[in-house]
């Protein structure tokens, strides 16, 4: 069996492990230090959860791969339970009751975290399911959110919103399954609508913000790509591009003799022509992808005139400070932006080749809040420098592709869709773990995947990963 | 169905390919591109703190401790790492001031105009002389205000109240000091005044640094890399100086009730022994607190105890001058030991400058004796109207003379703020004539040290130990030694003026005949042979001053001295008395009992009740 064993990923799971022990080590050194292997210390503690990590591993590539299959509902109402459960038993931790404490304190485990590969085999035994397509019925996808929902609405109820959030990157599975691109296109349109249209609040450009006018105008952009490039008609196209660009010309030219039009006026009856037109002339074709291009159209306006309703009056006063600090638009130094600073101060004086393993000043003195959990990416950043942390980037980049080759492999619906689960995961953690040390995304508490200290999210990827490896396996074995 | 999205695992795979580049981008604009970063680490998790150097000693020629240091502590806080929560109402009660006080105090530091150098980032200075039990109350209590600390740092202090006007003070350095010098941060001390300032750069000593790092709660947590960056303080230098403060003292008691000033060199080595001016200051009203209000005052004395009227006092000369004009008439030709000049009691040729009853004619030693107006008057007429040459080119000739002898320049001295005095020259004159031809006549009341010539004590005393030495001087200096360090060599070099030695010896015999049997009678010592001249100086504010210029002992020099006292009267009036007493105190370090009657008169008299001034 260690045969077909996939060793590539192996070798990459270990190698960010070990980097791992190595970087919490060096983020709670001490300067009257501790031996690394010190069990009171957190590179201790990593060290002895890698271990019993490898363990549990084991323990799974010796199971057999058809268990996974059989048993994938039961386990994932069993863990199920448990998240209900934790909502009710778990002390109140900062806020937060996600840990289960076994053993009078001894053991803290996180079940979320082992939400993940059970979500991940739920979903994937439902894909399995004799016939199963995603586009047939809207029950199928129904009941796919459904066995993504559950464990997302038990989290956020446990209030752990980082980790609720993850299973909303599962949404790539949907789409590498069937779903069409137009969902994961509205959701990235959605988050630069409201970026944009958050933070540029001025200058005004024709009476209306500047950012309110790119999204207008962007909306109009995507309005003509979708009429040339999804509709494919060129005449209805044409025709609007050239209205476009009379109109646009004709603004201008006021503009230039100082009048100005008012800027949602101009863009609001500019589109609306171009969708009368639309209508008018597709009457003679059939309908369906010019529905959908108007009304994608209909909705961005209504999102972008929504937002501001949202930011303001639907968003926690802690949630619109937090987005505000992200996107620049307010320095908050002590309060919200304090991690994000701090944590750009320790990677930015690390510069090309780092202070060297132990020498960072700024993860040893504790500026870095959380600099072994979440934050750990810093240490590397301030030590190892640009050298090292684009090494662990790129080093993640290759497990994921790894895990995306591994899945592809798959000769079985439940292989690919799982391994896509164990994708979807990676992206997430390490798009936004990465993003928010950088300053690039919110502050969201979701650690690194295999670096940042902790055993139940360590534990809980090392399952993810060993049993996408012995599924991995049974493909092998089923060949033999 | 499989074949139809299994293209998407590109998009999927190229999605986080693209994510990861935009964060390596993100990275190298992080790391590499911008340098901000690392320097908001620095200031982050260093405390560089200064130690300061003890500055240097200052001593007097004899080895008397003149200036020393004390500790003062001054409380410090770095902005960003005083918490939130900064508990104000402790904090007043261990500095013991009230809640509206320091609110004052935190608004003066952060005040851009009154601490340009505001920064939340580096320590700043809330209050400064925080006094000794003060401080160790506020130490027992510092560990609950965070980023407060203290800094020790050292003030001076005097043993006499005497010679402010040489040592000098030390004082907060301003946004110029600054900007001058790298060497200084905002809340050091720099040398103003006297030697404090003129040898700021060998009593500083050099500052030492300790590299601490603290962590995010401001807490110390030890040396960086076990103190190998660290560097230990340079102790400021000490220095000697050249003033014997006994005399310098002395002097200042003469000088009591009196305006003006006393200057002693010891013409062999042009060391200054007292620098007396009067009135004066008692130097430990410019350490500490008060330093401001009490600077601010003696600003506004209308007797200006700041201005030093030895070095800084621009004052005509009067008959002092007279020896230089007798050496200039010498070396020239224009008269020789034998010539002899009239006087009907005083200068008549058209005009009348008047002298006083004597023997006439007179020559060159008995006009010095007598301090005869009329010899000068003719001497100098026929040097400036000599025939076949102009006045102007004369006249320059005899300016060249003039500041050979140290006048209408500075003369070097190692102290702040020394005047140049005033030598005329040709085209000075001609442009006061407006183009008009002019003649010895025009001017003639610059040979007996009126008119438009002015000097200062100290160039008169450099003059007197000119001829002391017959015919050289070396630049006057306040500085004897500095320990461990060397000496400006231009205070070692001899400067000889174009007149032949003997003719010091002709001036310098005029001299002591003025003493035994001339104007300077009183300084007439019974065991030492003193030479001096008088002066009487007219001036257009009040009394005439009175001034006196000697040296003693005759044969072997050991002290030049030169007594200026303001609106006073006759040269023989205090000037006379007063530069004996100085001769004598210094030569024989006490007054014999039958002068003891001159030596209480002088301690006792003012001046400056009958000055005839009305407004300083």
């Amino acid at each position: 069996m260690f045969r077909n064993l996939d060793w590539i990923t192996i070798f990459l799971y270990l190698l960010l492990v070990g980097a791992g022990i190595i970087s919490i080590y060096a983020a709670s050194y001490d300067f009257d230090n501790a031996a690394i292997l010190d069990f009171k210390e957190f590179s201790g503690k990593q060290f002895l959860w890698a271990g019993l990590g490898l363990l549990l591993g084991g323990v799974v590539l010796l199971l057999d791969y058809r268990l996974y299959e059989a048993y994938a509902y039961p386990i994932y109402g069993f863990v199920v339970f448990i998240l209900l459960l934790t909502i009710f038993i778990a002390p109140d931790i900062k806020g937060s009751r996600s840990w289960i404490v076994i053993g009078g304190g001894l053991l803290s485990l996180q079940p979320a975290e082992f939400g993940k590969f059970a979500t991940a085999l739920a979903l994937a035994k439902l894909f399995d399911s004799y016939n199963f397509n995603l586009n047939q019925k809207l029950t199928n996808y129904f009941r796919a959110l459904m066995i993504i929902f559950i464990p997302i609405i038990l989290i956020l109820l446990q209030k752990e919103t980082g980790s609720a959030l993850v299973y909303v990157s599962l949404i790539f599975v949907l789409y590498r399954e069937g779903m069409s691109g137009l969902v994961l296109f509205s959701v990235l349109c959605a988050v630069v609508y409201f970026v944009v249209a958050v933070k540029f609040a001025d200058p005004l450009i024709l009476g209306i913000p500047m950012g309110q006018f790119t999204v207008l105008l962007i909306i109009c952009l995507i309005f003509c790509c979708m009429l040339l490039f999804y509709c494919k008609d060129m005449i209805i196209a044409r025709n609007v591009i050239i209205g476009y660009a009379a109109a646009a010309a004709l603004v201008a030219g006021l503009a230039a003799f100082g009048i100005d039009i008012n800027g949602d006026i101009f863009f609001l009856t500019i589109l609306a022509a171009g969708i009368v037109y639309t209508v008018i002339a597709m009457l003679k074709y059939k309908i369906g992808k010019f529905l959908v291009t108007i009304g994608f159209a209909v909705m961005s306006v209504i999102f972008l005139f929504s937002v501001n309703y949202v930011f303001d009056n639907i968003l926690q006063p802690h949630q619109r400070q937090r987005i505000k600090v992200t996107l620049g638009i307010v320095e908050d130094l002590r309060g919200a932006g304090y991690n994000v600073n701090q944590s750009k101060i320790a990677i930015g004086s690390g510069g090309l080749a780092g202070k060297g393993f132990l020498n960072g000043t700024q993860t040893k003195l504790k500026y870095v809040p959380e600099q072994h959990t979440d934050f750990i990416f810093c240490t590397i950043g301030e030590e190892e420098g640009f050298v090292g942390a684009s090494l662990v980037l790129i080093a993640f980049l290759a497990l994921i592709l790894r895990v995306i080759h591994v899945a592809e492999r798959q000769r079985t619906p439940f292989g690919r869709v799982y391994g896509y689960c164990v994708v979807s995961y990676l992206i997430f953690h390490l798009s936004i773990n990465v993003g928010m040390v950088l300053g690039l995304c919110p502050v969201i508490g979701i650690p690194l995947p295999l670096f940042s200290y902790g055993g139940s999210s360590l534990w809980g990827f090392t399952i993810l990963l060993f049993i996408l490896l012995r599924i991995d396996c049974g493909r092998k074995e089923r060949r033999d | 169905m499989k074949s139809n999205f299994s293209r998407r695992k590109y998009i999927i795979g190229g999605f986080i390919a693209l994510l990861v580049c935009i964060y390596i981008f993100r990275l190298f604009d992080l790391q590499v591109a911008d340098n901000q970063y690392k320097e908001n680490a620095l200031s982050n998790a260093f405390l560089r703190r200064v130690i300061y150097p003890a500055r240097g000693l200052i001593y007097d020629r004899n080895g008397r401790l003149l200036v020393f240091n004390q500790p003062a502590y001054d409380v410090m806080l770095i902005p960003k790492d005083v918490g939130k929560n900064l508990d104000t109402v402790a904090l007043c009660e261990a500095l013991n001031l009230t809640p509206q006080q320091l609110r004052e105090k935190w608004a003066e530091m952060k005040d851009p105009r009154r601490n340009p150098g505001y920064s939340a980032y580096t320590p700043q200075k809330l209050i400064s002389h925080l006094s000794q039990e003060d401080y160790g109350r506020l130490q027992e209590k510092l560990y609950l205000f965070p980023g407060f600390f203290v800094q020790k740092r050292t003030i001076r202090e005097y043993n006499s109240p005497a010679a402010a006007n040489i040592l000098g003070n030390i004082r907060e350095v301003n946004t110029k000091d600054i900007e001058r010098d790298d060497y200084y941060r905002a809340g050091d001390y720099t040398g103003d005044l006297g030697v404090e300032k003129s040898y700021e750069k060998d009593l500083r000593g050099r500052k030492g640094v300790e590299i601490l790092m603290k962590d995010a709660l401001g807490r110390i947590k030890g040396k960086y890399e076990g103190g190998i960056h660290d560097e230990a303080p340079e102790s400021g230098k000490n220095l000697t100086l050249s003033i014997d403060m006994d005399l310098q003292e002395y002097g200042e008691r003469l000088m009591a009730g009196k305006i003006g000033a006393i200057v002693a060199i010891e013409p062999s080595t042009g060391e200054v022994l007292c620098l007396v001016t009067s009135p004066n200051y008692d130097p430990s009203m410019l350490i500490g607190k008060d330093r401001g209000k009490n600077y601010a005052a003696l600003q506004r004395d209308p007797q200006k105890p700041l201005f030093d009227r030895a070095i800084q006092g621009a004052y005509p000369p009067g008959s002092t001058f007279k020896p230089t004009q007798g050496l200039i008439f010498l070396q020239e030709g224009v008269v020789t030991t034998a010539t002899q000049y009239p006087c009907y009691h005083g200068y008549v040729n058209g005009l009348r400058v008047g002298c006083h009853g004597h023997a006439s004619p007179i020559a060159i030693k008995p006009a010095l004796q007598t301090s005869c107006n009329a010899y000068f008057c003719w001497g100098f007429k026929n040097m400036i109207d000599k025939k076949g040459t102009t006045s102007s080119k004369q006249f320059d000739k005899w300016k060249n003379y003039m500041v050979e002898m140290g006048y209408g320049y500075k003369l070097g001295l190692d102290l702040p703020g020394e005047s140049r005095g005033f030598i005329p020259n040709s085209e000075f004159y001609s442009s006061s004539f407006r183009g008009a031809n002019w003649s010895a006549n025009s001017i003639i009341s610059v040979s007996i040290g009126q008119g438009e010539v002015l000097a200062t004590p100290l160039q008169i005393a450099n003059l007197c130990a000119t001829i002391a030495n017959r015919g050289y001087y070396i630049t006057p200096h306040v500085v004897k030694e500095i320990k461990g360090g060397k000496l400006d060599s231009i205070y070692s070099v001899r400067h000889r003026p174009e007149i032949n030695r003997s003719y010091y010896d002709v001036v310098a015999e005029g001299m002591r005949m003025a003493v035994t049997g001339g104007t300077c009678r009183t300084a007439n010592l019974p065991d030492i042979a003193v030479a001096g001249k008088t002066g009487t100086a007219q001036n257009p504010h009040g009394r005439d001053h009175s001034a006196f210029m000697g040296f003693a002992p005759y044969d072997n020099p050991r002290i030049a001295v030169c007594v200026y006292v303001e609106n006073a009267g006759f040269g023989a009036a205090y000037g006379v008395p007063i530069g004996s007493l100085i001769i004598e105190k210094y030569l024989k370090g006490e007054i014999s009992p039958a002068r003891k009657g001159i030596e209480e008169r002088m301690l006792n008299s003012n001046t400056i009740i009958s000055s005839g001034v009305k407004k300083h």
